[in-house]
């Protein structure tokens, strides 16, 4: 394919370059030092351009203008806000347990930095491409319930003790339905692997290839990711009007940041999952035998295709966030237990009779 | 359940369970979608926000007409206001805002008639509550669209509604 300067190409190139110039173990190296970095710039961008969407998407669904001071037509609002958030003092309260309340930010931004690892950003361009790619993910998102744990509890503070609470019971639920709405997609593919899960789907998408049972995981896995990531309408843990700022009310400057990025961080991840597993990742949008069409679809690159898939269910929750009143603690837990639980596992019964009798395209 | 329902009673009280369940879960996706519907129509139309940039849209803004920003009693070109005099809106204020201070003129006919000298209006003290306006029996006073109040000394904010030389309008009684 006619594919101009990709970006598994600008990888294959720079990692020649350093093959040629280094001995294995320096190449491997400084590989990972560039991935790291790479890593890093990612997360300031996402930090920087999810805030900034966020504060116009909630602005123009409430019929406001949203920030405009800042640049032009308010931009740049969210680097002045990295900026004042830098400047500011990280206090540690008295009372609090010193060591596990600085510990807690990191441990978040360090998950949310792990979860990037299996991720296809791209055509061929992945960290780390390992055949258990998706438990990976939902193994590793869980220990972010326990940075959320440890800020609450070290704070020494009630709010931060109930949202962190709230935060436990409520991740420790919506991971199952997430769990059973994924399975659904691994038991169509066969495969746990995100690399062979988008190759699946060079025929067509999963959302449209499994008829309405992945259209119903799909659903499941959008709410199940929303409470997953904290976000309203399940932000029980946050809770402003009842707990201030729930696990993170003490947390201030750089601390908070580190949280706050984390949660962005989170809600591109879980949404770059659903892009990949639902929506074909990279895969670009193809129908049946127009030809032409298809050819166009192609010449997008493939990492426009990633990105604008993620940022479409990034959107899709920000959508949800600026909707949807907060659920009570108990509707929070029945709408999981008495609803998408037995919704998806009744689903996930169909998606395999589905996947039996090859149903599907 | 009760025990002694027949076994349909049974099957029938699970088989009405399960239909509830399943128009409980419609109704809620369906109620949600409404919502969504709304929040998306205001995304994506722009000519809806209502937000008015002030200090840069001072000379364009537009107020509603039932804004409230000060008492002022209107007069016409031949500076005549429509004030009788009458003290109905000092009586209808709450906190004192109004101060009536009358005076006798002499009609051409040599009668002496109650005219205001001046009308003195406290906005320092003023609440805005239109009780004044709805209590006028003339229409003299009127409430101003104007909202930028601030100044350095207090004393400004005592202000004399009726204009130097001004006298009533003909047929105000």
């Amino acid at each position: 394919m006619g594919q101009m300067i990709s970006l598994s190409e600008i990888s294959k190139i720079i990692d020649n370059w350093l093959r040629a110039t280094f001995n294995p173990t320096w190449t491997l190296i400084i590989e990972m030092v560039i991935a790291g970095v790479c890593v890093i710039g990612l997360f300031a961008v996402l930090g920087l351009v999810l805030v900034i969407m966020e504060r116009k998407v909630s602005a123009w669904i409430q019929i406001r203008l949203g920030p405009n001071r800042v640049g032009p037509k308010g931009m740049f609002q969210s680097m002045a806000d990295t900026v004042k958030l830098l400047v500011k003092e990280g206090l540690t309260p008295d009372g609090a347990d010193k060591f596990l309340f600085n510990l807690a930010p990191l441990i978040a931004i360090v998950v949310a930095m792990l979860l990037m690892a299996p991720i296809a950003f791209a055509r061929d361009f992945q960290m780390w491409d390992i055949n258990i790619g998706v438990l990976y993910v939902s193994a590793v998102s869980s220990v972010m319930v326990i940075s959320i744990l440890m800020a609450g509890w070290a704070s020494n503070n009630k709010y931060s003790l109930l949202g962190a609470m709230r935060s436990g019971a409520q991740i420790v639920s919506y991971e199952l339905s997430a769990g059973l709405s994924i399975i659904a997609i691994v038991i169509l593919t066969g495969s746990l692997s995100f690399n062979e899960i988008v190759h699946s789907q060079v025929d067509g998408w999963w959302i449209f290839k499994g008829h309405i049972p992945v259209l119903i995981a799909f659903v499941i896995f959008i709410i199940a990711a929303t409470a997953e990531t904290n976000r309203a309408p399940f932000d029980l843990a946050e809770a402003e009007s009842e707990l201030t700022a729930g696990f993170h009310t003490e947390y201030s400057g750089m601390k908070f940041a580190l949280f706050f990025l984390a949660e962005y961080v989170n809600v591109f991840i879980v949404c770059a999952i659903g892009a990949t597993l639902f929506l074909g990742g990279w895969m670009p949008f193809h129908i049946g035998s127009w030809q032409g069409f298809n050819q166009v679809m192609d010449y997008i690159p493939s990492s426009i295709w990633f990105m604008g898939k993620t940022f479409f269910l990034i959107f899709l929750i920000m959508w949800f966030r600026w909707t949807f009143p907060r659920l009570r603690i108990d509707q929070l837990l029945n709408l999981e237990w008495k609803y998408l639980l037995p919704i998806s596992m009744f689903n996930l019964l169909l998606v395999t009779a589905m996947a039996i009798l090859g149903w599907h395209f | 359940m009760s025990k002694g329902l027949p076994l349909w009673g049974r099957f029938g009280g699970g088989f009405m369970f399960l239909i509830n369940y399943i128009k409980t879960v419609f109704s809620t996706v369906k109620s949600m979608l409404v919502g969504m519907r709304r929040t998306g129509y205001y995304f994506t139309h722009h000519k809806e926000i209502i937000t008015e940039e002030y200090p840069d849209n001072r000379e364009t803004m537009h107020l509603p007409e039932r804004f409230k920003g000060e008492v002022v009693m209107p007069h016409d070109e031949k500076n005549e206001h429509r004030c009788t005099g009458c003290t109905a809106c000092e009586l209808a204020c709450p906190n004192g805002t109004i101060k009536v201070v009358t005076k006798f003129d002499i009609t051409p006919e040599g009668k002496k008639k109650k005219a205001i000298d001046k009308l003195v209006y406290h906005l320092e003290l003023c609440t805005m509550c239109n009780l004044c306006i709805v209590a006028c029996p003339s229409d003299a006073i009127k409430m101003a669209q104007t909202f930028e109040h601030s100044v350095f000394d207090r004393s400004q904010l005592t202000k004399v509604l009726n204009n130097p030389g001004s006298k009533i309008m003909d047929g105000v009684e």
